[in-house]
């Protein structure tokens, strides 16, 4: 387990039970989770195991069972609301969609609206939002023009302006180069440092999640395992669900 | 209406300008393309194409319904059918069915044949066949108003839900997941094109009013590199097909719906090569 610099670890959040029946199939049954602030908790499973349906489920997309609990441990304080950021695998663009970063980012976050004038205020505003993530070169750009990396870039800024506890993260590298790659985890790395918030992601990418990672969890309807990368990967559970090819080398 | 004839005389103290059905054409032309323009933008950014052909198509099952039942206002029956059309194949597209497509075929082909077969059944098709490619030259006052009101509405709908609109187009979930009423939104606004295109068809026609919703926006697409561009240029495009084909067409005594289409496509493949060479 990694160390933080600035071990906070007072804000948790649990997931109670949750479960998933979609057209009479059970997607997800029982799945209990414990995060903590400052961790990033790394999903992993194979293709249909329900990772995406779990993210959709704890953001009350889809009708589930159990609840999620915010609690401030020291105070033993229960939020109601948690408030969640959402950072999508992609977007619904194609090619020259006329979708600038800046039309993108106040379509959410202003009520001016972005046909009839760029407003000063809400591109000052987008700027500073985008800027958090190194990003603010791309205000003007076509979001179809966006490499893979900056594009995560502005999912995740835009993520971060709802100033959340938890950020979920939906396949967020896929179709990312090496260094893309590289950048983009130590950017999470960055941010779980800096912010008080959790962060839980579905990834692929199990190189970067042993380097990465502060907990593991192996799901397939539900939580076959849970624990350090490293005690994921060489679990049973692991190599009954990919095979012994997919353990990344070094372990 | 006789304060606005007046100024159009002055304004546009043109031989065509002369006859009153060219007056009522010009200002239904002048309201109904930037509105078709400013729609398209969505419908084509959502790929809602076949979706607003359909829409076209259920008009015809709105007259024989009109018609059938003898009702006097053949329009409201038209409008109230078209939107009942529009929230049952938006459910279909929000279901998210594999096959979303064919079943809106299915609707869209039922509803024309069902339409043309209890019209042609009192044996006076003839009488409606100007549906097919409309007659912007025989509207009169009222549609006019219908045309105006229209536009109200969704200039109204467009500054206080487009950003909304954009944002679920962009991603649902995303969208949902900040606090934006995403269905609501999207039915909404296929109620909004429901009734454009409804009140669009006598001047345009079933066959051509979905040309003139893509068409302009396939150019502005072409050249825009944002919002604002793309709105502009859709909204150009669209005004100045309507305006010079309805002109051309007095000139050369063309169909004036068709001549349309055909400026706007010519606009289309020059934007295209444009964008290319670039």
């Amino acid at each position: 387990m990694r160390q933080l610099q600035k071990p906070c670890g007072l804000h948790c959040i649990k997931v109670h039970h949750f479960g998933v029946t979609l057209d009479h199939q059970v997607i997800l049954q029982d799945v209990n989770l414990h995060i903590h602030c400052g961790k990033l908790t790394v999903i992993v499973g194979k293709n249909g195991a329900g990772k995406s349906t779990l993210i959709r489920a704890m953001l009350g997309e889809i009708p589930h069972e159990g609840k999620i609990a915010y609690q401030y441990q020291k105070k033993g304080f229960v939020q109601k609301k948690l408030k969640i950021g959402y950072v999508p695998q992609g977007l619904n663009i194609d090619k020259h969609t006329p979708v600038s970063v800046y039309d993108f980012m106040a379509a959410y976050l202003s009520r001016v609206p972005v046909f009839l004038r760029k407003s000063k205020r809400v591109y000052e505003e987008v700027r500073q939002c985008l800027s958090l993530l190194h990003a603010e070169d791309c205000i003007d750009k076509q979001l179809c023009n966006l490499s893979g990396g900056q594009l995560q870039r502005v999912l995740i800024s835009l993520a971060l302006t709802q100033e959340p506890q938890l950020l979920l993260l939906d396949e967020p590298a896929a179709g990312i180069d090496k260094n893309g790659m590289d950048l983009f985890y130590s950017t999470i790395d960055t941010l779980k440092k800096s912010y008080d918030l959790a962060i839980i992601m579905i990834s692929h990418d199990l190189e970067y999640v042993k380097k990465y990672a502060d907990e593991v969890i192996l799901l397939n309807k539900k939580v076959l395992k849970r624990g350090t990368a490293g005690e994921v990967f060489e679990s049973r559970e692991f190599r009954e669900q990919f095979g012994m090819a997919a353990v990344p080398a070094g372990r | 209406m006789e304060t606005i004839y007046g100024i159009l005389d002055r304004l546009l103290p043109f031989a065509w300008m002369q006859h009153t059905f060219m007056k009522h054409a010009f200002l239904a032309v002048l309201l109904m393309t930037p509105l078709l323009g400013m729609l398209g933008t969505v419908i084509v950014q959502k790929k809602m194409a076949f979706f607003s052909d359909a829409l076209g198509h259920s008009a015809i099952m709105g007259i024989a319904i009109g018609v059938v039942f003898g009702v006097a206002n053949v329009n409201a029956v038209m409008i109230v059918f078209a939107v009942l059309f529009a929230l049952l194949l938006n459910k279909i597209e929000q279901k998210r069915a594999e096959s979303a497509d064919t079943i809106i075929s299915v609707f869209s082909s039922c509803s024309i044949a069902a339409g043309l077969m209890l019209l042609s059944g009192s044996g006076n098709f003839n009488k409606y066949s100007g549906l097919l490619v409309g007659d912007v030259l025989s509207i009169t006052e009222i549609e006019i108003l219908y045309l105006a009101g229209a536009f109200v509405l969704a200039l109204v709908f467009w500054v206080l839900g487009f950003n909304r609109l954009l944002a679920a187009g962009m991603h649902r979930v995303l969208a949902k997941s900040r606090g934006i009423s995403v269905k609501l939104v999207e039915s909404l606004f296929v109620v909004l094109v429901a009734v454009i295109v409804t009140i669009s068809i006598k001047c345009i026609g079933v066959l051509l009013i979905n040309a003139l919703l893509i068409i302009p926006v396939a150019s502005a697409k072409n050249i825009a590199v944002n919002m604002r561009e793309y709105h502009f240029f859709s909204i150009l495009f669209s005004l100045f097909s309507g305006m010079s084909g309805l002109i051309v067409s007095y000139y050369i005594n063309a169909a004036t719906g068709p001549m349309i289409v055909v400026i706007a496509s010519v606009i289309y493949f020059v934007t295209f090569a444009y964008s290319r060479v670039e």
